[in-house]
């Protein structure tokens, strides 16, 4: 093999850009400490893997999977393959559903600690859990 | 992808929320470009539309900026690469982009394209198969919608009737 395969690398860019813009939401995901910012990551993450998917099925000259009105089919027409289309589009229902209970779940955790920030929550959950020790081992010691 | 960008530099919250909406509609433009037209409908009526009116009204119950990051992002940005390195090894032996011979093109799409006239009879083939070969697929999907639109009433259920009971303590 050649050391500089111009075909490869063009035929295979679109899976490299669409990594990158994955990567983009994983480290949203994963270095940013707000929680809706979590979320808007993770939509990001889940396009870039819709758009892999759709860019699988996509054949070079073919048009969208949808035929002629009158039903007659001209073989000499290729179609892009539509299984992939519809399996992204049952994902992105399913995204936006899994989006909007995330989102309602910040409003509660809001509504129960004041805050979105994940730093200032482990700080009071670990207060809390200090709390519940210090409790318990009153109770302990009364008993002893 | 500029704006994906940006949506990790932005600090505020509103900004971002209206970047993702921006990064939608340019991905459901993207989609069109794939040839997959129903998928972009969905991506711009959902992504752009449904998840920004979403995120907004989280914000208008939360609040509107991020504290400045606490810790180094050397650590996460080391993960990411790795990650991204990995996926990236994994695509060398892919097909090149658009090759009608790929695996994915021979195995069940064709059949698909070519059944779907005599059995369906349904100019759109994306229709044809989500409705019918695969109604099984739409039938779950609906039932997860469904269990999260549960999930949100009831996490939301007591918000406002909470908030009164907190004033009436005051």
């Amino acid at each position: 093999m050649q050391a500089f395969d111009w075909d490869f690398i063009v035929g295979h860019m679109n899976y490299w850009l669409f990594i990158v813009l994955m990567m983009t939401g994983f480290y949203i995901v994963v270095a940013k400490g707000n929680l809706v910012k979590k979320i808007v990551g993770l939509n990001i993450f889940q396009t870039a893997v819709f758009m892999l998917y759709i860019s699988i099925g996509k054949v070079t000259g073919g048009t969208a999977p949808i035929f002629p009105l009158d039903m007659e089919v001209d073989p000499a027409v290729t179609y892009s393959n539509p299984l992939p289309h519809v399996l992204i589009l049952t994902a992105i229902v399913v995204g936006v559903a899994t989006t909007s209970l995330g989102l309602a779940l910040i409003v509660r955790i809001r509504e129960e600690y004041g805050t979105i920030e994940e730093d200032e929550l482990l700080k009071i959950e670990k207060e809390i859990a200090l709390q519940d020790i210090r409790q318990h081992s009153e109770v302990i010691g009364e008993r002893g | 992808m500029a704006t994906a960008l940006a949506v990790v530099r932005a600090q505020s919250l509103f900004a971002t929320a209206m970047l993702s909406g921006v990064f939608s509609l340019l991905s459901a433009l993207l989609l069109v470009v794939l040839d997959a037209v129903d998928v972009a409908f969905t991506e711009a009526a959902v992504g752009a539309g449904i998840s920004t009116v979403l995120m907004l009204g989280t914000l208008a119950l939360t609040r509107r900026f991020e504290s400045p990051p606490s810790h180094s992002p050397v650590l996460p940005l080391f993960v990411v690469l790795v990650t991204g390195a990995a996926l990236i090894y994994g695509t060398l032996d892919m097909p090149n982009f658009g090759s009608a011979t790929a695996p994915a093109q021979v195995h069940v799409g064709p059949d698909y394209i070519e059944r779907s006239v005599e059995e369906i009879d349904v100019p759109n083939i994306v229709t044809a198969i989500l409705a019918s070969y695969r109604g099984f697929d739409t039938l779950g999907e609906t039932a997860v919608v469904f269990t999260a639109g549960i999930g949100v009433l009831l996490l939301l259920s007591g918000l406002r009737r909470r908030r009164r009971d907190k004033k009436e303590d005051v």
